[in-house]
């Protein structure tokens, strides 16, 4: 990668400088806060994968202690009671709710599981014979069910916090990888390139200076030369007119205040 | 994503053996929409239920349901779609895998605990 293929399109001004700097920094504060957000949730997320991995075991136990029960409950009616129970289903009476928890800035849901009271479909279930086991078997599975509810909360707090992470990771590499190294390389180019120009301006203005010396020293030259010519003329023509003094007397003064003014 | 997206969301749904299905049930998850198109909140599998329905009832708990929050799924059933589970990555239901009472449970094969030891290189 060429330097000049990777820094912005920008004019090298001292403007554009000052906004490359605020850029720049703003770029490091950015990172560093990703940085930091990044970092608590992960942390987050090893808590939470470490939970899944403990529920998922529970969960295990768990269905295992519900099945028994349920072969107690077949066992005691003494017949299966799948068909009848799943016909006579209607309405749930085990429900959830999502709520929300905030960790840095990402909203988990979490699932929360609550019984609506008063309907109950199963109420002709063993009514004939089992009715004891039956309820005892529903209070295990409504435990149970509460072990997965939790489960599923965290998963999906796994799966959202992986994406979240994911991307903010991207973030940080970005801003770390990519943008304060163009930045910095802007910087760069606008400093040399105003360097540049200043050492043009410098070498122009010797140059000028340089230049107005030269022009003075000729004229100046040329002056004292015009003079000496001019000192040289009066001196031959005050010799030329000194024999004519005698005979002209007004005429002379006046000639010589006119010589004086040629002169000077 | 919006608040409004799941709190509707106060269901589960299942997909089961009959035994699995039937526990659930009485833990009172059961929930059958009103008449003009009622749909239950759970499917019994057996060997005799071809593959192509089982995908079909979980496209339907993942994609079309808006009331579906956790969907429960056996995992020896999960196996038999488990190119849909695999390729499902919403949070959005929720899809757990759990054991049935002939299948013991084998970590190995869920989907998101291969997701979690994948990340922790194991």
């Amino acid at each position: 990668m060429s330097s000049a293929a990777d820094r912005e399109a920008v004019f090298p001004t001292r403007q554009s400088l000052g906004l490359m700097k605020a850029k720049l920094k703003g770029a490091e504060t950015g990172h560093s806060l990703l940085k930091r957000k990044s970092e608590a949730l992960t942390k987050r997320f090893r808590e939470i994968t470490r939970r899944i991995d403990e529920a998922k075991r529970k969960m295990g136990r768990v269905m295992q202690i519900a099945s028994l029960s349920l072969a107690e409950v077949t066992y005691a009616v003494g017949g299966n009671i799948g068909y009848q129970i799943q016909e006579s289903a209607k309405s749930a009476r085990f429900r959830i709710r999502a709520k929300q928890e905030n960790v840095s800035g990402v909203l988990l849901p979490a699932f929360e599981a609550y019984q609506t009271e008063g309907n109950n479909d199963f109420a002709m279930t063993g009514l004939g014979k089992g009715g004891q086991q039956v309820q005892r078997c529903r209070e295990t599975y409504a435990r149970a069910v509460e072990a997965l509810v939790e489960l599923a909360s965290l998963q999906t707090a796994f799966v959202i916090l992986d994406e979240v992470i994911k991307v903010v990771n991207r973030r940080v590499n970005a801003i770390e990888h990519v943008i304060i190294p163009r930045t910095e390389n802007t910087i760069k180019y606008i400093n040399s390139e105003l360097d540049e120009l200043d050492r043009e301006e410098f070498y122009r203005l010797k140059k000028v200076a340089n230049k107005k010396q030269r022009d003075t020293a000729a004229s100046d030259a040329e002056m004292k030369q015009k003079r000496e010519d001019k000192a040289a003329l009066a001196l031959l023509d005050q010799e030329n007119q000194a024999p004519e003094e005698e005979d002209v007397g007004g005429g002379d003064i006046l000639a010589g205040e006119d010589d004086e003014d040629v002169i000077f | 994503m919006s608040t409004q997206e799941y709190k509707d969301r106060q269901f589960l749904a299942v997909i089961g053996d009959e035994d699995s299905v039937t526990g659930l049930l009485l833990a009172g998850i059961g929930h059958v929409t009103a008449a003009p198109d009622s749909q239950k909140n759970f499917l019994v599998v057996d060997n005799k239920t071809d593959n192509a329905a089982i995908e079909a009832a979980f496209e339907r708990f993942t994609n079309e349901r808006k009331d579906i929050g956790i969907i429960l799924i056996n995992q020896h059933i999960a196996d038999r779609i488990r190119h849909v589970v695999d390729s499902y990555v919403k949070a959005f239901p929720t899809v757990l895998e759990i054991p049935s009472k002939d299948h013991p449970y084998d970590p190995e094969k869920d989907s998101v605990l291969r997701r979690v030891r994948r990340l922790f290189g194991e």
